[in-house]
């Protein structure tokens, strides 16, 4: 369990995290979301004790991190790629680490064969590339094998399998009941992933809610009409309970109503239409919708009602609930 | 979600010193820049030395007489630590800047987050194999410095007042100036700028204080880390130089600011 209250960082006059509050659970994989330059890192290493924060605090299973009695034993952590000595080799990095918490010299060898570096274990680990140096790190966090978890950006540099070997391995520790919390830009493998989400932009809470909600959330379809002489159409989706935006280039963007159901409609008011085509929004787009709305929202330029998938108006639900 | 909670086992209590002073122990004797620093120290302390010894006893009858009033053979045998402190120094500095570049520190402080206890273990380890590998140096000096003076110039013995001390206390210096050095790293972080400082502090300085005024020189000279390792290593006193035991002090001293500086700043700053 990770609990975080008020979290806030201020480099000078910028504030990188901003009050963030919430909770990781264990028994699932939490996504920690949000575009690059947002927080992530910063939050997580504020968990850590490796960040002081200027205000508020985090606790791992109710304790400061500084107060843990066997740090690796009860928190691992992924925090960037590579940072060990180029230098050294993985087995004496992985020695090193576990000495200070009396972990036994057997399970530096365990995790190594579980990362699959056994072959390399030796070689001087500046010699690695991007992706041993992943897994080099994620053999460090599990090296005490910890109940509570955090990878920052684990699948950067890694090739198509490794990185769903890292998918596996995450929702194979929640499975087990450990608290994964694992940072991502990318909404599409947060939504192969993760259980849960907190999503951040400019440092504050955007969103927290279960994957599957913010999927039906985002994926939400809408309709693309054009036609002639569509305003006398408008009132008419309204008072069908549709929402309306009208793009640039006079085509309606509706959402609430089936094509079939607007193509009815249509009929019955004799508007002709020359396009009425089902789109739906990827998820990527959903959440640069969304973080893209925080940022707005922060600035002092007003903000442009609904976009075509109505999801700035499902953030600002989100953002009240 | 109905997993439970994972509590693997761990042992009663709270991570100890001894696993830190293990675990700095690995990561001193892991990378090769510990065995290049230290085999520099060696070549570079020895060759000054017998190169000193050798020049002194093949020219004993030229030197004049005004020289040969201070002259110290113990302190001309140990003179090679002159050149060799940098290398101690720079392996120092490079045991804690060589995390905060990699990003080691993060892992490090992950891993032990009392920051004060990782940098008094770094100091503890790396101060006992420089202490170590400084006295062993120290007495190869002496014996093959007094070996060249010996029949041709006035030599000492380890027996004679002062001589022991003077060369146990320059193996002292040793692992002090590498402590001073782990501190200014911790202070400064960046391996290029503590070397930089390091450099501008055993070498530079001086230099700059020598254009000054006498009265200033003789006053203030004194307190430089290399004159202090000097006098330490001293049998006859020079004028305005400290006394062994002062100089010890002086040594002492610098260790205390500069590690208490480090460990404070490591406290108070982000990782």
């Amino acid at each position: 369990m990770i609990e975080a209250r008020g979290l806030t960082k201020r480099y000078g006059k910028t504030t990188a995290v901003n009050g963030l509050t919430f909770e990781v659970r264990p028994g699932q994989v939490t996504g920690f979301l949000g575009p690059n330059g947002s927080g992530k890192s910063t939050t997580m290493r504020m968990i850590m004790g490796l960040d002081a924060p200027d205000a508020g605090s985090a606790r791992i299973n109710g304790r400061a991190y500084g107060d843990l009695a066997w740090p690796l034993r009860e928190v691992g952590a992924l925090l960037e790629a590579k940072a060990f000595h180029p230098g050294r080799s993985a087995a004496h990095h992985l020695s090193a680490l576990a000495q200070t918490n009396a972990i036994p010299a057997a399970r530096v060898d365990a995790v190594i064969e579980l990362v699959g570096l056994g072959s390399v274990a030796h070689r001087r680990a500046g010699k690695f590339s991007l992706g041993m140096g992943q897994r080099l790190g994620m053999a460090s966090a599990l090296l005490g094998d910890p109940g509570v978890l955090l990878f920052d950006e684990p699948i950067n540099g890694l090739d198509p399998e490794g990185i769903r070997w890292v998918r596996n391995l995450l929702k194979g520790l929640a499975g087990e009941g450990r608290t994964v919390f694992v940072s991502s830009h990318l909404m599409s493998e947060m939504a192969l992933t993760a259980d849960h989400l907190v999503v951040i932009g400019r440092g504050a809470m955007i969103a927290e809610m279960p994957v599957a909600t913010f999927i039906a959330q985002s994926s939400q379809h809408f309709v693309r009409v054009r036609g002639p002489q569509l305003t006398g159409l408008i009132p008419v989706l309204h008072g069908a309970g549709a929402t309306v935006a009208t793009d640039d280039d006079g085509a309606l963007s509706v959402v609430g109503l089936g094509a079939s159901a607007i193509g009815d409609l249509a009929g019955a008011h004799q508007v002709v239409l020359h396009e009425l085509s089902p789109q739906s929004a990827s998820l990527e787009e959903a959440f640069m919708e969304l973080t893209h709305d925080s940022v707005e929202y922060r600035g002092d330029a007003p903000s442009s009602p609904g976009g075509p998938t109505g999801l700035r108006r499902s953030a600002e639900k989100v953002r009240s609930a | 979600m109905s997993a439970t909670v994972v509590t693997p086992k761990r042992p009663e209590g709270h991570y100890r010193a001894s696993g830190s002073l293990r675990s700095e122990w690995t990561k001193l004797h892991t990378v090769r820049s510990t065995v290049w620093t230290l085999v520099t120290l060696v070549v570079a302390s020895i060759g000054v030395s017998i190169l000193a010894s050798a020049e002194t006893a093949s020219h004993w009858a030229t030197i004049s007489a005004a020289d040969k009033v201070g002259y110290d053979p113990t302190n001309l045998s140990l003179s090679g630590f002159a050149l060799g402190q940098l290398a101690i120094g720079v392996l120092g500095v490079l045991i804690i800047t060589a995390e905060y570049s990699t990003g080691t520190i993060r892992a490090t402080l992950a891993a032990v987050p009392n920051r004060p206890l990782v940098l008094a273990t770094k100091a503890a380890v790396f101060g006992g194999v420089a202490f170590l590998v400084g006295e062993a140096l120290s007495f190869i000096m002496f014996l093959s410095g007094q070996s060249l003076l010996s029949g041709r110039a006035p030599d000492a013995s380890l027996g004679q007042p002062g001589v022991l001390w003077a060369v146990v206390l320059a193996g002292v210096y040793v692992a002090g100036l590498g402590l001073v050095a782990l501190g200014l790293g911790a202070i400064i972080r960046h391996t290029a700028g503590a070397i930089s400082a390091l450099v501008g502090l055993l070498f530079i300085l001086p230099l700059i204080l020598k254009a000054l005024p006498n009265s200033i020189n003789d006053a203030v000279g004194q307190y430089f880390p290399s004159e202090v390792g000097s006098a330490m290593a001293s049998v006859h006193q020079q004028a305005h130089t400290l006394s062994p035991p002062a100089a010890l002090g002086v040594l002492c001293g610098y260790v205390v600011v500069a590690l208490g500086v480090g460990g404070w700043l490591m406290v108070r700053r982000d990782a």
